[in-house]
């Protein structure tokens, strides 16, 4: 078995790389070493986690495309679930350390604050993404129905980008950062389509 | 596959070399992969203590000034103020400004004091020290939303001030930090407009409360606190709290202010902590205390008002935010 077909292997490895950040954050956390502001640090790590695991399953179509590498489509929605993952763990951090738990709170805190809205919509659009991540999911709803839906990765991360730089100070060079990859990612998506002959059922996309 | 000669049984690679090399392939990727995202992490996370590396200064403790602190203002550790700074002609990362500025050069150091005064002077290092210095724990507010409490030692700055003697047409006092793009290469990224300045009414600045900190927890400043000298005012956010000033000039304006040129609309030239005025994208009623679990009320003036709201008898606090 060469290691373009070791699937088994790719997804451990995957898996493997993906906790480590998260592991390395609770070692941190148990011995103390978050830095003087754990809450902050956490909030961002994750958030940042967030961003790159987007931009690693937005990758995917592109390396197929361009290098061949085809063995990473069966481990995209495993990177999107990382994106879920660490999603779900900015939005408690949020809730644990912004609003010390007082749930109620969350709901003016999106009408006062803007990129509050920004990022919590980013959020709950990626539930269903994540709801509908396993094999008899794609079955039920068909592979292309599912692909559409699945497009909604589009809308989250520019929503990501958008959150993330209207929180920034003054120093914009991440967000910026961010948002260049995802206009080279999303662009990838614009030109491709063009290039593709019209009438043509979009089945294989993706 | 076409007929390409098959190999003699002695060039076929032995099952078990073959799985060992696999083995190793794979264990090397295990390894490789894992130490890059270990260590990208590493890159962003907050690095270890800081030790205090100052020399020692002798003050006398302010007990008025100590005893001005609640109960639960304990001061925070020397590794959390020293560890965590907004400086950012070393670096936006507040972790990270401790190890870029750990080479800047803050001796010798010079302050010229100019403008609208009778005797303009400059002031080197030794000049300074011969102000008798205290100790002032002072609560310190972020605009952010995070705060500290700090054992300064300075002096109060209108001692400074009257020694050079302000004519009667100063009505404010503009402040400017070293900058020095050779020692703050990664200023460029900054996003605001280098060098900083800052800037008080003349009655803030004559404030006995307003320090010219020269020191930290009984030792001179580190570099990334704002050495060699920097300046306090304990009832304002942080940032109006300028570092490594160089100059000060007494005029008869309202100077420009680094924050305020940058965001108007977020930054005003007062910035008084007041818990009724929120930041447009948040909330300043409640803070992180660095060190706390949870968050805490942010007191109006920073718990300073006894002292200081008579400065701002009658004004709009709303509009001078």
């Amino acid at each position: 078995m060469d290691f373009n077909s070791d699937t088994r292997f790719h997804r451990q490895l995957i898996l493997f790389n993906g906790l480590l950040p998260a592991l390395l954050m609770l070692l941190d956390a148990w011995r103390g070493r978050l830095g003087a502001n754990p809450v902050e640090f956490v909030t961002r790590t994750t958030g940042v986690l967030t961003l790159v695991f987007l931009v690693l399953t937005l990758l995917v179509t592109p390396l197929r495309k361009i290098f061949g590498l085809n063995w990473l489509l069966k481990q995209r929605r495993l990177l999107g679930l990382y994106a879920f993952f660490y999603g779900f763990a900015h939005l408690i951090t949020y809730i644990a350390g912004d609003r010390d738990w007082q749930i109620l709170t969350i709901a003016s805190d999106i009408y006062k604050r803007p990129f509050i809205a920004v990022g919590m919509a980013s959020f709950l659009l990626m539930v269903p993404l994540a709801v509908t991540s396993t094999n008899a999911m794609i079955k039920k709803l068909g592979g292309k129905r599912w692909n559409q839906l699945h497009r909604l990765t589009y809308v989250i991360i520019i929503g990501g980008v958008v959150h993330y730089y209207m929180i920034v100070k003054s120093d914009i060079t991440y967000p910026v950062a961010f948002a260049i990859v995802a206009a080279v990612l999303l662009g990838y998506r614009i030109v491709a389509s063009m290039k593709k002959p019209p009438n043509r059922a979009v089945v294989a996309s993706k | 596959m076409p007929s390409s000669p098959r190999p003699s049984p002695d060039e076929i690679t032995p099952e078990e070399t073959f799985n060992d090399r696999r083995l190793f392939m794979k264990s090397a990727i295990w390894a490789g992969s894992g130490l890059a995202t270990a260590g990208l992490y590493r890159k962003f996370s907050p690095r270890p203590e800081v030790k205090n590396n100052g020399t020692a200064i002798t003050s006398i403790t302010d007990s008025a000034y100590a005893s001005a602190l609640a109960a639960n203002d304990k001061p925070n550790t020397f590794s959390e103020i020293a560890g965590y700074n907004n400086y950012y002609e070393f670096s936006t990362d507040k972790s990270e400004v401790a190890f870029r500025a750990k080479n800047f050069v803050t001796n010798p150091w010079t302050i010229e004091v100019e403008g609208l005064v009778q005797k303009p002077r400059t002031f080197d290092l030794s000049d300074l020290m011969k102000f008798e210095s205290f100790e002032r724990i002072y609560r310190f507010r972020c605009v952010e939303g995070w705060s500290m409490v700090i054992p300064w030692v300075g002096f109060p700055l209108s001692k400074l001030l009257n020694s050079v003697e302000p004519m009667s047409k100063a009505t404010h006092v503009a402040f400017t930090t070293y900058f020095d793009i050779k020692q703050m290469p990664d200023s460029d990224s900054a996003g605001i407009s280098l060098p900083y300045v800052e800037g008080l009414r003349l009655d803030e600045a004559m404030h006995p409360l307003t320090l010219l900190a020269t020191g930290l927890y009984g030792k001179t400043l580190p570099n990334q606190n704002g050495a060699p000298v920097r300046l306090v005012v304990p009832w304002k956010y942080g940032f109006k709290s300028i570092k490594s000033v160089v100059k000060i000039t007494l005029t008869d304006r309202e100077p420009p202010t680094t924050w305020n040129l940058a965001n108007p609309g977020e930054y005003g030239f007062y910035s008084n902590v007041n818990p009724t005025v929120d930041h447009p994208r948040w909330s300043q009623s409640r803070e992180r205390r660095i060190g706390e679990g949870g968050t805490r009320e942010t007191l109006m003036f920073n718990g300073y008002a006894d002292q200081v709201a008579s400065l701002y008898a009658g004004m709009d606090l709303r509009k001078n935010f």
